[in-house]
């Protein structure tokens, strides 16, 4: 065998993976991904081995469960053939082990700095001389926005080349919110300091992200979670998914100038991330999430709250979406608006609720469950025309299904027994892997141990890492007034790609 | 039309009449008070993972806590959270809270610049930079704008322009890759103007506080005139701490 296949949430000793040279591992890789949509790369990095770069690849199996790893074995001063040059969606990976490596990839379209982190390999390039992307014409103008935007959100630079109103191409860079999260992992010897830092990831994305970093470390102590602990955990990602939906098709309305809409679904949010406070104390969830414990049991009591609070919300919900999804102002402004093709979609290696909404089926709550999802049976939802109307509809779907969820789950509500909690230490020289489906889509946390189980490599991969290559091309040959509106679609995360 | 006034009929009334009395619901975690219990200090302070909690007298640092609740989970004889949301203080040492304090946070208006509350009282406009946040402040300061936490009414607002600002609220550790930014917005902003921490990231650099991807000279070289600590804040501990800075 020249890989080794692994489920979901499993760990393996690192022996396990074969070492293979670069040209089988090229081969190999680029056989996973061509011409099908079963497979796709969820996680693909480099550690340093000695002189030497490890190259790790993860490529995810819908249709049998499973993700295939691969391994090789680099120097950083070599040159590989690229990836890139035949799947796109290796496009962001490679140029990301160039920035931290120097590793060259021949035949690479553009093999610019990802992120500007600390640890650079190139400390000279900065940020503020990052190689647009340019076009000499007299009748083409560039528009720059950022890195600081007109609202109250995070940073990142885009630039757009038009002609007239019309956008023809657009070039998104970031790094301001790089804070250096994968090294913290490493110098952060706490647990109860890196389950924060996972929560840190991506503010809003708690639950995802704390819930792959916890089943990481339970895999690699070799952890069996208790039912009422999958319990909370399946809950508060439904939670959070419908508070998210729910803020963005807010946002949507009013990037439109439906103010009706931008205020009501505003204020459905509050009772569902109020919720989360009645819970855990908090309204995004921090604190809720801890590896091997469940800090704030799932009581009877709060399963009667939640079922009050979601007979409230979804009439109302209703309600404003049969006025907002019927009123041909705001229709206008959402179809045929930031559409990507299936087929772009899937070259670029689109995840989550961004790539169901062009038709690509995308969810680990199918094809690779954790947690309780196995029991729900999910369907994901998927759309056809990747516009702002398929992506607020799969929001608008998504959150009555996570309802539907959440009350099917509220009829097993688990005894609240204490449960012993984790004890022991990770299993030294091994490989951990955890797909989560967040909100936004897959999240990946991978980790590698060295000799007495510390920390050798922590891997994070927020599902905005593969989807802002998608609304580059969602914004082409659109008005850039539309931008917005469409950059408010996906809602992707600037602190989760830039780590 | 009529579905459209049917649906306002339908929200009634939302907004939250006083934002100072209001009570949150549920466990919210906010200012904390330390009993005069003996506890095994050493445990008591290695409890926090941020290191915000100092032993002989026993003190937490709201400044650096991230509101997890950990040292109030192992010592509850010790530590106990509070509902209580005003939080937010100009001196920095306001925010360390002493075994035995009962009394709430306070604005001390003896240090807020006079010109504070003469010149922003009626009329507040901030320009909201995020320099490495996680976006849950930002999510929360959004939520302080929305329909039932209405801080527009108190004249308080978000601004695109800098150039329209009164004063910056900065969000996150402040990043080395933000730090250029964040400067170049902070000197658009027309003199006299406000410097407001909000979250511990901001405030101490909270989880991030040794990480060496962060920039945060800015800080040294302006004075702070409100910090808003939360692991993300509450609305209502930003906008009672804004309006106790503007009424003092």
């Amino acid at each position: 065998m020249n890989h080794t296949t692994i489920f979901n949430n499993q760990t393996i000793p690192i022996s396990q993976i074969p070492e293979i040279s670069y040209d089988d591992f090229f081969e190999l890789n680029a056989g996973f991904v061509t011409e099908t949509a079963d497979r796709h790369c969820v996680s693909y990095f480099g550690y340093p081995v000695g002189q030497e770069i490890k190259l790790i690849c993860c490529m995810a199996d819908d249709p049998s469960h499973v993700i295939h790893i691969s391994s090789c074995l680099v120097s950083p001063t070599g040159n590989l053939a690229s990836l890139t040059t035949g799947n796109f969606c290796f496009e962001k990976f490679e140029r990301e082990i160039h920035e931290n490596f120097g590793i060259g990839f021949t035949g690479h379209p553009w093999l610019k700095p990802v992120r500007y982190p600390h640890d650079r390999k190139d400390p000279l390039q900065t940020i503020a001389n990052y190689p647009f992307y340019g076009i000499q014409s007299e009748e083409l103008h560039e528009v720059g926005v950022g890195p600081i935007h007109a609202g109250v959100i995070e940073p990142g630079h885009f630039r757009f080349i038009c002609n007239g109103e019309q956008i023809l191409h657009l070039e998104i860079q970031l790094g301001y919110q790089h804070r250096g999260i994968e090294s913290l992992f490493l110098s952060n010897s706490k647990l109860s300091g890196r389950v924060q830092l996972a929560e840190s990831i991506a503010g809003d994305n708690v639950a995802g992200h704390a819930i792959a970093f916890a089943s990481v470390w339970e895999s690699l102590c070799g952890y069996q979670v208790p039912p009422e602990v999958d319990f909370s955990r399946t809950v508060a990602l439904e939670l959070e998914r419908i508070a998210v939906h729910t803020g963005d098709l807010s946002a949507a309305c009013a990037d439109v100038a439906h103010q009706l809409g931008g205020a009501v679904f505003g204020r459905l949010r509050t009772p569902i991330v109020n919720f989360f406070q009645e819970w855990c104390g908090n309204r995004l969830s921090k604190g809720l999430i801890r590896p091997g414990c469940n800090q704030f049991p799932f009581t009877p009591d709060l399963a009667q709250r939640l079922l009050e609070v979601l007979k409230a919300f979804e009439p109302e919900f209703i309600e404003i979406n049969a006025a907002i999804f019927s009123l041909p102002s705001a229709l206008s402004r959402f179809e045929r608006t930031g559409a990507v093709s299936f087929e772009n979609t899937l070259s670029i290696g689109s995840v989550g609720m961004a790539a169901r909404a062009s038709g690509l089926n995308r969810d680990i709550r199918s094809s690779h469950p954790h947690s309780l999802y196995p029991s729900l049976q999910h369907e994901p939802i998927t759309k056809r025309h990747g516009d702002v109307y398929s992506r607020l509809q799969v929001r608008k779907e998504e959150v009555r299904q996570s309802i539907k969820y959440l009350r099917e789950l509220m009829t097993r509500v688990p005894h609240g027994k204490q449960e012993p909690g984790l004890s022991g230490l990770p299993q030294p020289d091994s490989f951990a892997l955890s797909l989560v489906e967040g909100w936004r889509g897959e999240i990946c946390h991978c980790a590698v141990t060295g000799a007495g189980g510390e920390l050798l490599k922590y891997k994070v991969k927020d599902p905005s890492f593969h989807n802002w290559m998608a609304l580059a091309m969602a914004v082409r040959n659109n008005e850039i007034s539309d931008f917005p509106v469409v950059n408010k679609s996906f809602n992707l995360s600037y602190c989760g790609h830039d780590l | 039309m009529f579905d459209h006034i049917k649906i306002i009929y339908h929200q009634g009334k939302q907004f939250i009449p006083d934002v100072k009395t209001a009570k949150v619901p549920g466990i919210f975690r906010g200012r904390p008070v330390i009993s005069l219990a003996k506890v095994n200090e050493s445990e008591l302070v290695n409890s926090c993972p941020l290191n915000a909690i100092s032993a002989g007298p026993v003190r937490l640092d709201l400044g650096k806590c991230s509101f997890c609740g950990e040292c109030a989970r192992q010592f509850p004889e010790k530590i106990e959270f509070t509902t209580d949301y005003k939080i937010a203080a100009n001196n920095r040492e306001s925010l360390i809270i002493c075994e035995g304090d009962q009394g709430p946070v306070k604005i001390d208006p003896a240090k807020v610049r006079k010109e504070v509350p003469r010149l922003f009282r009626k009329s507040l406009k901030l320009r909201q930079v995020s320099a490495g946040g996680d976006n849950s402040c930002e999510w929360e300061l959004n939520a302080a704008n929305n329909v039932q936490f209405d801080m527009g009414r108190f004249g308080v607002e978000f601004v695109a322009s800098p150039r329209h600002a009164d004063g910056i609220v900065i969000t996150g550790p402040v990043t080395e890759n933000m730090a250029g930014p964040l400067q170049i917005c902070y000197d658009a902003i027309p003199d006299p103007k406000i410097v407001v921490l909000v979250g511990t990231d901001a405030i101490s650099g909270g989880v991030f506080r040794d990480s060496l991807a962060l920039d945060r000279s800015f800080l040294d070289r302006y004075q702070v005139d409100l910090y808003v600590p939360g692991n993300p804040p509450h609305p209502l501990t930003f906008i009672n701490g804004i309006l106790d800075l503007i009424n003092a």
